[in-house]
């Protein structure tokens, strides 16, 4: 998944002109703000994929002697393809923040609310970081880098409502079950003696 | 310090439901200094407007203590409390709260006037606020002839206008669509920037990454607060 979306935001770097390896992987760089964490080694390697799939070809060298490479005709439609084909492969179902909190929430030992305050902090401090940057960016000069961070921000804000919403259900729920036998706050002082408190119930 | 502009120590606010209490703040302190945003979030019933009504001296808390720009609210009588909000303090409602019947620059000027300022002065202040905001062409419109985005920033220039350096907002995007949310949180942020502080009540997340601090309330308690600032960059480079 992480490699394909290499691939395709690669050859879309190609649609304003010819270019060179180096300048491709600074150019996803700033546009991701590094978040993609592409290295050298990668690019090239993704470079040559595009290069034997006829999607990208070498036309010549700058004036420095850097070999350039341009989008192919096959290459232009095959990135209108996939501009056009929706996204269904996520990591989504292998979130961890939405296994931990699904399996938290059915575990009457544990205080979701707790569980929840601390991920909505961290969160809701990502959110802030990212709003900060997505002020300082002007859309006019980097538009990818704009919406790039617009899309950091729309998720997070998903997120926060979602943790929202589950502490709420299993309240809800939990006021109207019988009382559990005991609830920890997991912080990391007290994980030892839940530990501990644990095996003794069990 | 005394870049403090509101303080909040151990604020209680109960209020009586028939035979019982009900804590509508149950020991809430809060400090915002001079340039700094502060949102309130939480669930509907857990105190944000009481807090709000308790920081701008609408309401007197059962308990603790409430500081603005210094001054003790506590040891005030009703009169000097309102003068001190009138002078102080400014407010932003989600449905704008402009006097209809005034122009923008009217309804900016109007704390000013009742203050004692000369109507010369206010105009020539409210000018000056309503250019903070970038209107400055819609001073002598109605608010009838204004767009709600519009509005609200007549209402945050009126807010901050003179010597007032508090706002207090309530959902103050919350009868406006999202580019002019943003439009008008640009400019309160570039208000508190510039000097002011700021409280801002809303229950989107979107917005409250505006602010420097988000507190949580729940129950009548604060139960977090985000950290310190990052480096953002960074962590964008090496998510955790």
């Amino acid at each position: 998944m992480q490699r394909n979306a290499v691939r395709w935001g690669l050859l879309a770097l190609f649609v304003d002109g010819p270019k060179y390896g180096y300048q491709l992987r600074t150019e996803l760089d700033t546009r991701t703000g590094g978040s993609w964490a592409v290295n050298v080694g990668q690019i090239y390697t993704t470079l040559d994929r595009l290069v034997r799939d006829g999607l990208v070809a070498t036309e010549g060298a700058d004036a420095e002697g850097r070999e350039l490479y341009m989008l192919t005709e096959p290459g232009r439609v095959a990135l209108a393809e996939w501009y056009l084909t929706p996204v269904t492969e996520t990591e989504r179902p292998r979130n961890e923040l939405a296994i931990k909190l699904a399996m938290a929430a059915r575990d009457p030992s544990v205080d979701i609310t707790i569980v929840v305050q601390h991920q909505r902090t961290e969160s809701m401090r990502q959110l802030r970081d990212y709003t900060d940057l997505r002020r300082q960016a002007n859309e006019d000069v980097d538009l990818t880098w704009s919406l790039f961070l617009d899309h950091l921000i729309f998720a997070l804000e998903g997120e926060l409502r979602w943790l929202d919403h589950v502490e709420a259900t299993v309240l809800r729920r939990r006021y109207t079950r019988p009382a559990p036998a005991s609830t920890y706050a997991p912080t990391p002082p007290e994980a030892a003696e839940i530990a501990e408190s644990g095996r003794a119930r069990r | 310090m005394s870049d403090v502009v509101l303080r909040l120590a151990e604020v209680e606010r109960v209020y009586r439901a028939g035979e019982g209490s009900v804590w509508a703040l149950a020991g809430v302190s809060l400090t915002v200094r001079a340039g700094e945003l502060v949102a309130v979030m939480g669930p509907s019933g857990s105190g944000k407007s009481t807090l709000l009504s308790i920081a701008g001296g609408l309401e007197v808390p059962t308990s603790g203590s409430v500081e603005v720009a210094g001054v003790r609210l506590g040891g005030l009588d009703s009169t000097a409390v309102a003068h001190l909000r009138r002078d102080r303090i400014g407010y932003v409602f989600q449905d704008f709260n402009l006097v209809t019947d005034l122009t923008a620059a009217e309804n900016v000027a109007l704390p000013l006037e009742l203050g004692g300022s000369s109507a010369r002065a206010a105009r020539a202040s409210a000018i000056t606020a309503l250019d903070e905001v970038g209107l400055p062409e819609v001073a002598d419109r109605f608010p009838d002839q204004l767009s709600g985005g519009q509005q609200q920033r007549v209402a945050i220039a009126r807010a901050l206008v003179g010597e007032r350096r508090l706002v207090l907002a309530d959902e103050p995007t919350g009868a406006l669509d999202s580019q002019t949310s943003l439009a008008v949180l640009q400019v309160l942020r570039a208000r508190i920037d510039g000097g002011a502080a700021g409280v801002l009540v809303t229950h989107e997340a979107r917005y409250a990454g505006w602010a420097d601090r988000t507190v949580f309330l729940r129950d009548g308690r604060l139960v977090d607060t985000t950290p310190e600032r990052d480096d953002a960059r960074r962590l964008l480079a090496e998510p955790s």
